[in-house]
C-alpha cells in the first residue's frame, strides 16, 4: 500500500488525504459481510420472529388471529403433544445411530478400499435421492407390505410371526428414515476418512499397535469431525420429518413434524403448530451446544488440518 | 565386523512383473550407523519397509537379533521407523506422540512419563511438548518422530530418508544431531538416503544399492577408494574409467595395457578373478597433468597416459580440465590450484596425466556405467 508522501498543495482542506480512505477501507469487511447479513436476516431472524409472534397470538382461522401474548400456548402444546415430540428424538436418534452403524463401513470401504471403485460407489449412493423423497418412501411402502417380498421372506424363516407385518411399524418408520438420511451421514464419514494420511495407521503398527488399537485411536479420532457433522446433519432434519411416518407409520408412530403438518394445514391453529416449530428447535439447539461441549471445535478444526 | 543384529537372506519383493528388491543378502552389525544408499527407485523404501514388517517379502527371510521375523507382523517387531513423511498423528501433541508406542507396550506410567521426558530432552523439544505437530517446522517435526521411535528402544532404528524433506542447512545439522544421538544411545541405526555425500558423512558403513541388489558394501573410504563397480565409481563421486588389458600380474603391482597402448600399474588385490579384460579406474583429484611440449614426461613411476585437454575449468581450489587421450578416452583431472600448479594449461595442450599407481581401482568390466 502506498501512503501519501506529501499531500499534493491545493488538497490542503482534505487534510492529510488518510482519514477518508482509512475510513473507507474499514467499511470494505462490511460490504464483504453484508450479503451473508442480508441472507441471515431475511431467511432466519425475520421467521423466527414472525414464528414467536404468531405463536402468542389467539383467534381461529375464520375471524383472523390478533396478538395477545399468549404465552400459555408453549406449556399448553408441549404438554399436550409431549409423545410426538418424544417419539421425534427417538426415532430420529435412533436412525442417525442406525445410519452411522451402516455408513462407518460403507465410508471406509469406498475410502480405503475401493480404488478404482471409489466414484461410481459414492454415485450409488447419492443415485437413489435423483427421485423425489415422496416417490422413494411409497417405494418402501411396497416393499414392507404385508404380502410382499420381505415379509414372506420373513414368515418363512420365522423371524416374523404368521401375523407379523413390517408396514405400519416403528421398525418401518425408522427404517425409512434411516434410508432417506443415510448419504447425510455417509458422505461427510467418507470427506473426512478419505482425507486420512495412511501412514499415519502404518506407523501406529510400527508403534506396537494392533489393527484394532490403530483404529481405536488413529482411524476414530481422525474420524470425529465426519462422524459430528453426518451426525447433525442426519439428526436434525430427521427430527423434523413427517413424511416416513405418514407413509410407513400409523398414528400411533407420528412425530412432531405430524403434528405441525396437520395444525398448520389441515386443523390450522398457527399459534400451536409455531410454538411447537419453535420448542423443537430450541431443544436442538441446546443438544448441539452439549454435544459441542464434547467435541470442542478446536479439536475439530485440528483433526480436520492433519 | 560385530555381531550382526539384522540380517536378510535372499530377500526379494515384485510387485507385478517389477522385481522391486532382488534377492538381497544383507548383514547389518549391531551398533553401528548404516546406512543403505542408493538412486530413487533402487529398492530402498521397499527393503526398509521389509524389515518393518509393512511390506511382506515375495522370497527370503528377515532376521532380527538371531530370530526370524519374516511372518511376524509390524507391530510385535522390535524395530521402529522414522518415516518420510513423518507420519505423526496430528489429534495427538508431541507428548502424547511420544508415548503411543510406551502406552501400547504397557510401560507403567510413572515410567512412561520419564522416558518421555528423557526422549524429548534427546531431542531438545522439551518445551514443545505440549505443543500439536501441526504447529511445528519441519525440523522439529523430524525430532518428534525420531524421539517418537527412539523413546521405545528398539533393537533397531529404520529411518527412511528422514532429512529429505528439510533445507539444506538444516539438515547437515540434522546429520550431525543424528549421528551425536546414535553414538549416545548406541542402537543400531538403519539409514536410507540417495545422497552420498550424506551416507558418507553419517555412516560406518554403507551398501550401496542399485536396481534391487546390493553392488557393494563397505565404510565410506572403502567404497570411494576401491570401487568394485562402475555403477560405485560413478555414484559415490566421479572416476575415470579405462578400458585394458592384463599383461602380467606376478607381484603386488600387475601391469595393464590400456586401449591406447600405455602400459599402467595396478594393485594386483583390485583386479577381479583372473580376467585378462578389465576396467581400471582412477579418480580426477589423484591425477596431475605436466604439459609436453617436446621430449616425453618424467615417469619416475607413475602411470602416465598422454593427450590434450580439451576443456578447462577454473572453479577457484581447483581447474577441471577434460583430457582426451591417444586411446579415445575422456579423462576428468580436478588439479588444485597452487604456486607450483598455475591454472596455466589451456585447451588444445598436450599433456602428460600421472598419477601414483596405488590409487588405482578396477571395476567389473561387463557392468554398464551407473548414474
Ligand atoms: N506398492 C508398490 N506397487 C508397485 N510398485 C512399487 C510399490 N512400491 C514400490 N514400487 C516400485 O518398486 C521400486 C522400488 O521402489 P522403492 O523401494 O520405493 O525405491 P527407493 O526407496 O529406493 O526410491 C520402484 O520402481 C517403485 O516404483
Ligand atoms: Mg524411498
Amino acid at each position: 500500500m502506498s501512503e501519501a508522501v506529501a499531500p499534493a498543495p491545493g488538497k490542503g482542506s482534505r487534510g492529510r488525504g488518510g482519514p477518508s480512505l482509512r475510513r473507507r477501507r474499514a467499511l470494505i469487511p462490511l460490504l464483504f459481510v453484508l450479503p451473508g447479513l442480508a441472507w441471515l436476516i431475511l431467511f432466519y431472524a425475520i421467521p423466527i420472529v414472525s414464528q414467536v409472534w404468531v405463536s402468542t397470538q389467539t383467534g381461529n382461522p375464520d375471524d383472523g388471529f390478533v396478538q395477545t401474548w399468549n404465552f400459555s400456548v408453549y406449556p399448553d402444546a408441549v404438554s399436550e403433544y409431549l409423545p410426538q415430540i418424544g417419539r421425534s428424538f427417538l426415532y430420529a436418534g435412533t436412525a442417525t445411530l442406525a445410519c452411522l452403524i451402516i455408513s462407518f463401513p460403507l465410508a471406509y470401504f469406498i475410502a480405503f478400499k475401493a480404488g478404482r471403485w471409489r466414484n461410481l460407489m459414492l454415485l450409488l449412493i447419492i443415485l437413489p435421492f435423483f427421485t423425489s423423497l415422496i416417490v422413494r418412501v411409497v417405494a418402501w411402502q411396497t416393499l414392507l407390505t404385508d404380502d410382499g417380498l420381505v415379509v414372506n421372506t420373513l414368515q418363512a424363516i420365522g423371524i416374523l410371526g404368521p401375523d407379523g407385518r413390517l408396514l405400519a411399524t416403528t421398525f418401518a418408520v425408522i427404517a425409512g428414515i434411516t434410508y432417506n438420511f443415510l448419504p447425510f451421514m455417509a458422505l461427510p464419514l467418507y470427506a473426512s476418512l478419505e482425507r486420512m494420511d495412511r501412514t499415519l495407521l502404518e506407523a501406529a503398527s510400527d508403534l506396537y499397535a494392533s489393527k484394532i488399537t490403530a483404529f481405536r485411536k488413529v482411524t476414530l479420532p481422525l474420524a470425529a469431525p465426519g462422524i459430528f457433522a453426518g451426525t447433525l446433519l442426519t439428526f436434525i432434519p430427521a427430527i423434523g420429518d413427517y413424511i416416513n411416518a405418514q407413509l410407513l407409520g400409523t398414528p400411533n408412530q407420528f412425530m412432531v413434524g405430524n403434528v405441525i403438518q396437520s395444525q398448520y394445514l389441515t386443523v390450522r391453529d398457527y399459534p400451536t403448530a409455531a410454538a411447537l416449530s419453535f420448542v423443537v428447535m430450541i431443544v436442538v439447539l441446546i443438544l448441539i451446544a452439549i454435544a459441542l461441549r464434547f467435541v470442542s471445535t478446536r479439536q475439530l478444526s485440528e483433526a480436520a488440518a492433519a | 565386523m560385530a555381531e550382526a543384529d539384522i540380517t536378510l537372506s535372499g530377500l526379494t519383493k515384485q510387485f507385478g512383473d517389477m522385481v522391486a528388491v532382488d534377492d538381497l543378502d544383507l548383514e547389518i552389525p549391531k551398533g553401528g550407523f548404516f546406512a543403505m544408499l542408493g538412486p530413487s527407485g533402487c529398492g530402498k523404501t521397499t527393503t526398509l519397509r521389509m524389515i518393518g514388517g509393512f511390506e511382506e517379502p515375495t522370497a527370503g527371510t528377515v532376521n532380527l537379533a538371531g530370530t526370524d521375523v519374516t511372518n511376524v507382523p509390524a507391530h510385535k517387531r522390535d524395530v521402529n521407523t522414522v518415516f518420510q513423511s513423518y507420519a505423526l498423528f496430528p489429534h495427538m501433541t508431541v507428548a502424547e506422540n511420544v508415548e503411543f508406542g510406551l502406552k501400547r507396550k504397557k510401560v507403567p506410567k510413572a515410567e512412561r512419563k520419564q522416558r518421555v521426558a528423557e526422549a524429548l530432552e534427546l531431542v531438545q523439544l522439551t518445551e514443545l511438548a505440549n505443543r500439536r505437530p501441526t504447529q511445528m517446522s519441519g525440523g522439529q517435526q523430524q525430532r518428534v518422530a525420531l524421539a517418537r521411535a527412539l523413546v521405545n528402544r528398539p533393537q533397531a532404528l529404520l529411518l527412511d530418508e528422514p532429512l529429505g524433506a528439510l533445507d539444506l542447512k538444516l539438515r547437515k545439522q540434522l546429520q550431525l544431531e543424528l549421528s551425536r544421538i546414535q553414538a549416545d544411545i548406541g542402537i543400531t541405526f538403519v539409514h536410507v538416503t540417495h545422497d552420498q555425500e550424506e551416507a558418507m558423512t553419517m555412516a560406518d558403513q554403507i551398501a550401496v544399492m542399485n536396481e534391487g541388489r546390493i553392488e557393494q558394501l563397505g565404510t565410506a573410504s572403502e567404497l570411494y577408494d576401491t570401487p568394485k563397480t562402475a555403477f560405485v565409481a560413478n555414484f559415490l563421486g566421479t572416476s575415470n574409467l579405462i578400458d585394458a588389458k592384463v599383461l602380467s600380474r606376478s607381484g603386488e603391482m600387475a601391469e595393464v595395457e590400456a586401449d591406447g597402448g600405455a602400459r599402467l600399474r595396478v594393485p594386483a588385490s583390485v583386479l577381479p578373478g583372473s580376467d585378462t579384460e578389465v576396467r581400471i579406474g582412477v579418480r580426477p583429484e589423484k591425477l596431475d597433468l605436466e604439459a609436453i611440449d617436446d621430449g616425453s614426461p618424467s615417469a619416475n613411476g607413475d602411470n602416465v597416459i598422454l593427450g590434450h585437454i580439451t576443456d578447462a575449468a577454473f572453479v577457484g581450489v581447483s581447474t577441471q580440465y577434460v583430457v582426451h587421450t591417444e586411446g579415445g578416452d575422456e579423462l576428468q583431472v580436478f588439479v588444485q590450484n597452487s604456486a607450483d600448479h598455475p591454472p596455466n594449461l589451456g585447451p588444445g595442450r598436450r599433456v602428460a596425466a600421472t598419477w601414483d599407481p596405488t590409487t588405482t581401482f578396477a571395476v567389473n568390466r561387463e557392468e554398464s556405467d551407473g548414474a
